[in-house]
Order: structure tokens, then C-alpha cells, then sequence
């Protein structure tokens, strides 16, 4: 089974701040982690690969120092790592960057499953995945939180839904995004460390995957982020106290009390 | 300091401290009221390769030496010297087989112990036999093909725990320490069974337990290197283990100054934080640099064996006498930092505490180590004349 896993290095959001000012991320002496959802999909492919054959490669487009998230996961296993990093790639919002990774996985191999992260802890929106399936045309579970069972053609995985859960049957390949209810990660192996330490890892522009110019980066961007900003705290709320009944009468008196017209 | 490790040994050292902490410090306080083997870190420890980090690579190690075992002990001994002990008793357990083993038991035992399928231990204390090692009283009997074995070995280390057991019985009681016999002993052998877990100061997650031989049976290629050697492998199997008792020390000792250093940081008197007290900088000073005094002289004494020197029985023996003196010393200090609050079983140096005294005692007590030192203090000035 030929598994590509997508990963993003992030900046570890545990103690990142905004500076009030810029509206900016102040990413100054914040380090990178690998999005710790990317890390379940990385386990995931690991335990995928360790129960049925094939190979584990990973993909990540980023600045230069992104090899080392790629290092990381290689010391846990990974068998292959690439690494999309090019001027023309930067400022990509998520349409332009599941472009960009779409171009390279059609240049790696045959694939069976595609695993991603459901989300990533900085943006959190949660697209990366959903448009890598539909540009590649091929079927996608979002937020599955179980791998069930590998059968010869198809995945029967579990997704998690806000209320319950559905058990889907996805023909391969396709691709799968991950919660982190799926797995616990594993930690680096010694011998696994040796060889990501001294690991070629192909480092791959836009002429590499013979994209488009106009859609990569900021060109090839849909969206654009107009403003970052920390929310006001809200200090005017108040948490009622009671049983259902005392609290929605209370409720309803203050709503009341509200109502304009 | 900066040891100038290499980029493999700062691997393993890093590659430990993450196991250390992601995997094992979160289980420290459960394990030790519960006094439960911490298998889920051995298995993590395993599938890290960390038990091979001192065995060739031709048996599926790393090709490091003591140093290597060393730095792994001493992460794990930061978090928690119980756990430090599982691991590194397995090694000591293995070096008996590792140094005198033949090619035959090389390749039977040391794979599975490289990968950490099976941990090892070491069998050489009796009721009657301590620090006066020569006491033993355990028989191995030849039979034909076989030796059987009679007697029972007393507070060992990884005990029902382990597969794989280096014990050493008398083959001649005739001739005292002559007479003895190291033997391989693999647990599941008929007439080989377990005492009762011992109920411990510290160290509560290790296993400690008798090993009883009642007419056991062992094939008589069990024996490791030939009869009347047993002695002389449990001395050169101790010089080499006693840098990984000196670690444990070492680590312990340095958990319980960073716990000192950032608990004096937050703990207000008088209005002000305690670590800006001048009596507190002070222990915390004298701490630290006794703790590096210690790392340093435990690195030196690994260097030295993994260098192949020969005469290692001083060396091996200051750095374990030296390491585990400061780290009951440290760990007292810690608790003495922490007030009130380092007394309770809440805060973790209470535990630090007692796992440090064991250090004094086991693989040859602080006594014995100055005998070993004293007696070769005098050798070598009589050489010289």
C-alpha cells in the first residue's frame, strides 16, 4: 500500500502572540512543530504500511527549514520525503496550495491513500485536503477519527460527526483526513534517526512539477487575508447558574428585558 | 558543561530525554504508589532502539559502549530511577554474556536483548551472600549434559520481569570464590521460579525478587566461559555496570535540582520568591556543581572503559561511590528546598529522595566501592617500589 501523507510545519500555537499593532503573527523565537493532526496521519500511514507493505513518502511545501519537520517524521519511519519550497509558492492560501501539492504527488508514484491532518493548528481552516481530493479527482473522508478495516479495493473508516459517527466504505485511492482520536503518535526510533539524519530529501520548485505560474502563490490565490486579529474578550458575559428550568427563566427575563421593539 | 558528545551520542542522549518525558514522566507518581513495572516504557524504549545503544551491531545494536548506556540512564534517572534501574539492569544482566559469552550465546541472547524483546538480569547476591559476594551458596551440579542448579538468589533487579538471567553458583564448593560458575538461565525453566515482590523504599516501580532453583536443569552450554570463572565475571561485569549505577545518580541528582530551581522560583516568603535568598542560591550552587562534578567523573570512567583500558576497577568504582554519595546528598537538599510541600507525596522530590538511598546500597555499597579504591591505592604504590 503506497501512502502519501501531507504535512505542515507550524508555529507552535501554545505560544504564539499577536503583536496589537501590525495585526501580524510575531513568529520571532515561536518554534515550529509539525501540526500535531499531521502527525496522527504520519502514524496513521506508519501503522498502514507496518500491517500491509508499501511505502510511507511525505510531502510538505514551505520555506527551506520545513526539511526538518520532514526529517522528524522520517525519523519515525517515513520511508520518503519531498519537500515543495520555491519563491513563486509563497503566500499560497489553501487553494493555490493543494494545487501545488497536487502537481508534485502526481509526480511521485502510484498512490493508494493520500493522509492528511483534518486541519492545521494556524489557520484551522481545513481545506488543504478536501480541494487536494477534488483537483486529483478522487473520493475524500474528512475527520475520520478510526481505520476500520483494509479490504482489496476499498478503506472502511470511521468519521466523526458532531452528534454520532459514520462508518464509510471509500474506494482507493483516495483520500483520508485524520482527527486526532485516530492513533497516538509514535516516537523516533534510534536507527530511523541515523538514516533521517543523513537522508537526500529532493527539494522540488515550481519548474520541478511543471505548474502553472498563475496559480501558485499569491497568484494562484483565491482568498486573500486582509486582517489578523485577537478577538476582544468579551467581559460582559455571565454564566447562569440553576436547573435547566431556573436558568432558561432567567434567560428568557433578561432577553426580555433586551428586546427593542 | 559541553562533553563534546558526537552527533550520535547527542542522538541517543535526545532521542532518551524525549522518552523521558512525552512517555514516562507521565506515568512516574501512578508506577510508584501502585510499585508497578513500567513495562509501556520499556516497550518505548525498545521500539526507540535503546537497548542496543552498547551492543555491536552484528547482534543488532548500535556499537556504543558503556558511555551509550550511560547517557540513556541517566535521562531516564532525571524522570525517574526506578525506570533507570529496569533499563540498566537489563544491560547488567547482559554483560556477563557480552564479555564472556561464547559466539554461540552471543548470537542465541543478544538480538532479542538489542531490540528489547527480552530484558536480562543479574543474579549474584544470597541472604547470606552481600557485600562478602564470595559467601554464595547456590550449587550448579554437573549431570551428564546438564547442570542443575539449587538455591536461591536473593533482591534481583528485573526479577520475574526478565527472560534472560546471568547467575552465579558454585560448581566447586571446595573452592570458594574458585569454584564458582556464571550460568545462563532462561526463565520458564522447570524448577526455576520467583519469590514474592519485595515491598521497597524507592525505586517502587522496579521489580526486586528471589530467583529459587529447586534441581533446576540447564543445558550445559548454559555455562558462560567455563567453570571456576564465575567470580571473575561478576567483578568485570560490576566495573562496567558500576558508571550505570553512577548515572542513575547523576540523573536523579540533576531532576532534583531543576525541580529545586524552578520551585524556588515560584515559592513566596517574606514577600519575595525564595530562590532570591542567598541561602538558597547557595545549596542550589553547591547542588549544581556537585551534580557536575559527578556527570563528569561517571563520563570519564565510561570514556575509559569504552576505550579498552583494563584496569577499571578504581575508576569504575570512584564514579559510582562519587555519583550516588551527591545524589542522595542533592535529592535530601531538594526536599529541604521544597519546605513542608517536599515532604508530601505530592510534589515529586519526596520520591527523588527515596529512590536516591538504594544508589548507596546496591551493586556494591558505598563502603565496598572504598574498599575496591583503598585496595588499589595500595597495589599500585606496591608496584611501583
Amino acid at each position: 500500500m503506497n501512502i502519501i501523507v501531507c504535512i505542515k510545519q507550524v508555529p507552535d500555537t501554545g505560544s504564539v502572540k499577536i503583536n496589537p499593532e501590525t495585526n501580524t503573527l510575531i513568529r520571532t523565537g515561536v518554534p515550529s512543530i509539525i501540526n500535531p493532526f499531521d502527525m496522527n496521519a504520519v502514524e496513521a500511514g506508519l501503522a498502514l504500511r507496518d500491517g500491509n507493505g508499501g511505502k510511507v513518502s511525505v510531502i510538505t511545501m514551505g520555506p527551506p527549514q520545513a526539511e526538518e519537520a520532514l526529517r522528524e517524521t522520517m525519523a519515525m519511519g517515513v520511508d520518503n520525503a519531498y519537500l515543495l519550497s520555491d519563491r513563486a509558492f509563497a503566500g499560497a492560501d489553501t487553494l493555490a496550495t493543494s494545487y501545488t501539492l497536487s502537481m508534485a504527488i502526481r509526480l511521485i508514484i502510484d498512490f493508494d491513500l493520500i493522509l492528511c491532518g483534518k486541519q492545521a493548528i494556524d489557520g484551522d481552516t481545513a481545506q488543504v485536503g478536501p480541494e487536494l481530493a477534488e483537483i486529483l479527482g478522487i473520493p475524500q473522508v474528512t475527520n475520520v477519527s478510526r481505520l476500520i478495516e483494509v479490504k482489496d479495493t476499498t478503506l472502511i473508516v470511521e468519521q466523526e460527526l458532531e452528534d454520532g459517527c459514520k462508518i464509510i466504505e471509500v474506494e482507493r485511492p483516495c483520500l483520508i483526513t485524520v482527527t486526532k482520536e485516530v492513533n497516538k503518535p509514535r516516537l523516533p526510533s534510534l536507527k530511523n534517526s541515523m538514516r533521517a539524519k543523513k537522508a537526500e530529501i529532493p527539494i522540488w520548485g515550481a519548474n520541478d512539477i511543471n505548474a502553472d505560474e498563475a496559480r501558485l502563490g499569491l497568484k494562484g490565490s483565491a482568498t486573500q487575508v486582509v486582517k489578523i486579529f485577537e478577538p476582544l474578550k468579551r467581559t460582559d458575559s455571565r454564566m447562569l447558574k440553576g436547573d435547566v428550568e431556573e436558568m432558561v427563566t432567567e434567560l428568557v427575563a433578561e432577553l426580555r428585558k433586551r428586546v427593542t421593539r | 558543561m559541553n562533553y563534546f558528545l558526537t552527533e550520535e551520542q547527542q542522538m541517543i542522549k535526545d532521542l532518551a530525554a524525549k522518552i523521558a518525558t512525552e512517555k514516562a514522566a507521565p506515568l512516574v507518581a501512578e508506577l510508584d504508589e501502585k510499585e508497578e513495572f513500567p513495562w509501556e516504557v520499556m516497550k518505548t524504549l525498545a521500539s526507540s532502539d535503546l537497548f542496543g545503544v552498547y551492543l555491536p551491531e552484528e547482534y543488532g545494536g548500535f556499537g556504543g559502549g558503556v558511555f551509550e548506556l550511560c547517557l540513556v540512564t541517566e535521562e531516564l534517572s532525571k524522570v525517574c530511577c526506578g525506570m533507570g534501574v529496569c533499563y540498566a539492569a537489563s544491560a547488567l544482566g547482559t554483560l556477563p554474556i557480552l564479555l564472556f559469552g561464547s559466539d554461540a550465546q552471543k548470537q542465541k541472547y543478544l538480538p532479542d536483548i538489542a531490540a528489547g524483546k527480552k530484558l536480562a538480569a543479574f543474579g549474584l547476591t544470597e541472604a547470606n551472600a552481600g557485600s562478602d559476594a564470595a559467601a554464595v551458596a547456590t550449587t550448579a551440579t554437573r549431570e551428564s549434559d546438564f547442570y542443575v542448579l539449587n538455591g536461591t538468589k536473593q533482591w534481583i533487579t528485573n526479577a520475574g520481569e526478565a527472560e534472560v538471567y546471568t547467575v552465579i553458583a558454585l560448581t566447586d564448593k571446595t573452592k570458594g570464590v574458585r569454584g564458582a560458575s556464571a550460568f545462563i538461565v532462561e526463565k520458564g525453566t522447570p524448577g526455576f521460579s520467583f519469590g514474592k515482590k519485595e515491598k521497597k523504599m524507592g525505586i517502587r516501580c522496579s521489580a526486586t525478587r528471589e530467583l529459587i532453583f529447586q534441581d533446576c536443569r540447564i543445558p550445559k552450554e548454559n555455562i558462560i566461559s567455563r567453570e571456576g570463572m564465575g567470580f571473575i565475571v561478576a567483578m568485570k561485569t560490576l566495573d562496567r555496570a558500576r558508571p550505570g549505577v553512577a548515572s542513575q545518580g547523576v540523573g536523579l541528582a540533576q531532576g532534583a535540582l531543576d525541580h529545586a530551581v524552578k520551585y524556588s522560583r515560584e515559592r513566596v516568603q517574606f514577600g519575595q520568591a525564595i530562590s532570591s535568598f542567598q541561602a538558597i542560591q547557595h545549596m542550589l550552587a553547591d547542588m549544581a556543581t556537585q551534580t557536575e562534578a559527578a556527570r563528569a567523573l561517571t563520563y570519564a570512567a565510561a570514556r575509559m572503559i569504552d576505550a579498552g583500558k583494563d584496569d577499571i576497577s578504581k575508576e569504575a568504582a570512584m564514579s559510582k561511590l562519587f555519583a550516588t554519595d551527591i545524589c542522595m546528598k542533592v535529592t535530601t537538599d531538594a526536599v529541604q528546598i521544597f519546605g513542608g510541600y517536599g515532604y508530601m507525596r505530592e510534589y515529586p522530590v519526596e520520591k527523588m529522595m527515596r529512590d536516591a538511598k538504594i544508589l548507596q546500597i546496591y551493586e556494591g555499597t558505598n563502603q565496598i566501592q572504598r574498599n575496591v579504591i583503598g585496595l588499589t591505592l595500595i597495589k599500585e604504590m606496591a608496584k611501583k617500589k
